[in-house]
């Protein structure tokens, strides 16, 4: 599924709605989300997951294609935990 | 300053002010949102949401684990997984803090 699919369904959903409210929802909501992962909090969805943002220190690693070291600094990458109903969702067989 | 954990009340919230909906039609679009992300994984489907980041279910064989009360062996069922990457612009926006 792609973010025009999620429109689209939504929006079948909801015929209150027109295809660009329901565009301009999703995005609200996503962008949210980014924005706090940017300014360093976490998102806690229950029952969805939790967005954070966790720290990976410096390292050196090697350019795969000259078989170089090269230093890689520390830094800060977005992580998705998902929650404990998703996760009982997906293996519910 | 550590900022405030955002939770479905904020992005409901957020909905609110920026699209002029009421709170309960609010709080009720982010929990279809959500779900519709959810039910997606469920059937399997990799869910790609462009300047966001993409939502991958995986398959994991089942393997020989431990228990770490007991340590005794045990074994762990194939299951499905969740795994998540941002998108690059993401990525970049939280490395530049």
């Amino acid at each position: 599924m792609i973010k025009s699919e999620l429109v689209s369904a939504l929006a079948a959903e909801n015929p209150e709605l027109s295809h660009k409210d329901v565009e301009r929802i999703v995005g609200v909501i996503l962008d949210h989300i980014c924005d706090a992962l940017v300014s360093g909090g976490r998102v806690e969805l229950r029952g969805f997951g939790a967005f954070s943002v966790r720290s990976r220190a410096a390292r050196s690693g090697r350019n795969p294609k000259t078989g170089e070291a090269v230093a890689v600094r520390a830094k800060r990458v977005p992580f998705f935990k998902s929650g404990k109903e998703l996760r009982a969702r997906l293996n519910a067989d | 300053m550590k900022p405030k954990t955002v939770t479905r009340a904020d992005l409901s919230d957020a909905l609110h002010e920026a699209a002029g909906l009421t709170r309960q039609e609010s709080a009720r679009l982010v929990e279809r949102t959500l779900d519709l992300i959810a039910e997606a994984m469920e059937r399997g489907e990799t869910v790609k949401l462009s300047g966001f980041g993409v939502f991958q279910v995986r398959a994991k064989r089942e393997r020989l684990g431990r228990n770490p009360k007991t340590g005794a062996p045990a074994s762990i069922a194939p299951r499905r997984v969740i795994g998540f990457r941002a998108s690059q612009v993401l990525k970049a926006r939280v490395e530049q803090g």
